[in-house]
């Protein structure tokens, strides 16, 4: 029988220890790959430098052949902004949980979105706080069972945060949109996506955002294949994919 | 370009970091500093550095992270809640060895307190108020002249171990306006910043960097053996050598003194004038003035508690000063405060006199 490469490891991917963080089923390893092939493609990886928040995403660009700094939990856009204000030719590039992006960096992402800086932001959207075991996080669903919503997750505390959308209206916003890595057609989709968000920051257009879709079997309690099928059911639905903002000026 | 001016502790603070090379400044508004952050808004871009108006203290912190990160001379400005907001940054700046300066010109806490005078922050300045116990070394200038000169050594310290440095200044500090001659100062030469974040492609030997505010908590490429216990080594001896190597203190009249005031800052300015007046009755009174407050000058303190000298801190608090002074003298001598308290008024505003100063002197000089 011929042989089927059925995986081609990208160039720029690094196997660190820190690959082992994460768990089965986990998409973050599929993010990971899709970033370092686009970084790949705009032949732009001597000049990135990458800034991940804390959580699972924490080890993203130990993980691709580019500079890197592992920050504190939530000020990773601050960050981003002192890197590119002072290298304005450099690609800087964050990566961040929704915890880390809408819940305690909230203020500083938001001022970095409403200050227009070039930078692209990438947030991963698993609906919970994944690495301290399954919280509920600004993002987690109506009715989701998690460890600090036991009975579901009731309206009183409020309703999902849909952070792509939120921006999108925002005049320094030149891109924003979601993605998924559910699927083939959604991986590909969403590496589109991604080469948008950090052209808009080669071109000096303004702030790139690039939210993702990623499953969390772990904090879900699910099965792998369960938990394609709750993102495809409950998540997709509340959180579509697609571009919400792709200017190539902002005024 | 050397010449004299008069100008505001604030200002000269701004005009020395200018003098040392500072290239990027963040701050966010709060009173009493915002004379330095308007000083770099203006200042700044037309000398070709970048100025950016923080989201908040923690914003500021962060950001100017990152700006040491692409290895920029790079500094913040704030006063006491602000200060209290960037301590979880500088924790993160000492443990990933990133140089910067930060200036704290101090008001009045706790809480809510007040815009006014006040010396409330030694105690979070010399202790490493955020977690996980650091040190960094505490400038505390006590004339405008040493608002320029102080922060130019800031700079250098900062480059010179790769760590925070905090200039410790005042409300009266900032404020008063004397006339300071403006001169680059020339401390020698610092390590390169060959372990900046500039992308690889920038870097002689084509290969990428990374940087880790939890350096050994995690594998990192360069050091794949790292150990946490082997970072905070690191640390250790980093720590140690700015303890060993740059204590500096002022002495005024202490050769003879039988009672030694100790204070910084403003505090020290009152206390200077209450040694001339005590010394003009015949009492042999003397001043002796940290100017680091960390590292802290036990060893002078120390010497004269073996003298047999009574030591009257003066502080603008309820007592923060003393904890270190009681420390260097162990148990050797009288150690007694003169605090917040003692203020001429009871509003906001109120200052502790060379005239109060003088009573309690009197009181124990015995």
């Amino acid at each position: 029988m011929d042989k089927v490469q059925v995986y081609k490891q990208p160039r720029l991917y690094i196997y660190t220890a820190w690959a082992g963080m994460k768990c089965t089923g986990c998409h973050l390893p599929i993010i990971e790959r899709l970033i370092a092939e686009v970084i790949d493609e705009l032949g732009i990886e001597g000049r990135t430098i990458g800034i991940m928040g804390v959580g699972c995403h924490g080890a993203t660009f130990a993980m691709i052949d580019v500079d890197f700094m592992p920050v504190a939990h939530g000020p990773s856009a601050a960050v981003a902004t002192g890197i590119k204000r002072v290298l304005p030719d450099a690609v800087v590039i964050t990566m961040q949980g929704d915890g880390d992006c809408s819940a305690i960096g909230a203020g500083h992402f938001l001022n970095a979105v409403h200050r227009a800086e070039k930078i692209t932001v990438i947030m991963t959207n698993n609906a919970v706080f994944g690495t301290t075991g399954g919280q509920m996080a600004p993002t987690t669903l109506i009715g989701q069972v998690t460890l600090t919503t036991p009975t579901g997750r009731d309206p009183s505390i409020g309703y999902p945060a849909h952070i792509a959308e939120l921006i999108a209206p925002v005049k320094g916003v030149a891109y924003s949109a979601r993605g998924a890595v559910n699927s083939a057609a959604n991986y590909q989709r969403t590496k589109k996506y991604l080469r948008s968000a950090i052209e808009k920051q080669l071109n000096k257009v303004g702030f790139g955002f690039l939210e993702i879709l990623s499953a969390c079997p772990t904090d879900w309690h699910m099965s792998p294949l369960e938990s394609l099928k709750w993102m495809e059911e409950k998540m997709i639905p509340e959180f579509p994919v697609g571009e919400f903002k792709n200017v190539d000026r902002v005024e | 370009m050397n010449h004299r001016e008069l100008m505001s502790g604030n200002e000269a603070v701004a005009v020395g970091a200018a003098e040392a090379g500072c290239s990027f400044f963040t701050g966010y508004p709060i009173t009493p500093q915002n004379e330095i952050t308007e000083w770099f808004a203006r200042e700044l871009p037309k000398r070709g550095g970048v100025f950016l108006q923080s989201e908040s203290e923690t914003g500021s912190i962060q950001i100017l992270l990152g700006a040491a990160v692409a290895g920029a001379r790079a500094m913040t400005s704030t006063s006491s809640m602000g200060w209290a907001l960037m301590q979880e940054g500088i924790s993160d700046m000492v443990s990933a060895d990133l140089p910067c300066v930060i200036v704290n010109v101090q008001r009045a806490g706790p809480g809510g307190g007040n815009i006014h005078n006040a010396q409330m922050d030694y105690l979070t300045a010399t202790r490493g108020g955020g977690h996980g116990g650091y040190k960094n070394i505490v400038l505390a200038p006590a004339s405008v002249q040493e608002c320029c000169d102080l922060t130019q050594l800031a700079f250098y310290l900062a480059d010179k171990y790769c760590n925070p440095v905090i200039v410790l200044s005042d409300a009266v500090i900032g404020h008063m306006e004397e006339s300071v001659e403006v001169k680059a100062l020339d401390f020698g030469p610092v390590p390169p910043k060959d372990w900046a974040l500039v992308g690889k492609a920038n870097r002689k030997d084509g290969k990428r960097r990374g940087l880790n505010i939890s350096r050994g908590s995690m594998p990192e490429p360069q050091n794949p053996n790292m150990t946490y216990l082997g970072h905070m080594e690191l640390l250790d001896r980093k720590f140690k050598a700015m303890a060993a190597a740059e204590v500096r203190y002022d002495t005024y009249q202490i050769d003879d003194a039988k009672l030694v005031l100790v204070a910084y800052g403003s505090s020290a300015r009152t206390c200077r004038k209450a040694v001339d007046l005590t010394r003009a009755q015949g009492l042999k009174v003397g001043l002796l003035r940290p100017i680091t407050l960390w590292p802290f000058p036990t060893q002078p303190i120390k010497e004269k508690a073996k003298q047999g000298v009574k030591f009257l801190v003066v502080e603008d608090s309820l007592g923060q000063l003393i904890d270190d002074v009681q420390l260097a003298v162990e148990g050797r001598a009288e150690v007694h405060l003169l605090g917040m308290l003692a203020r001429h008024i009871p509003g906001p505003g109120g200052f502790i006199f060379p005239n109060r100063i003088v009573a309690e002197i009197e009181k124990l000089y015995g």
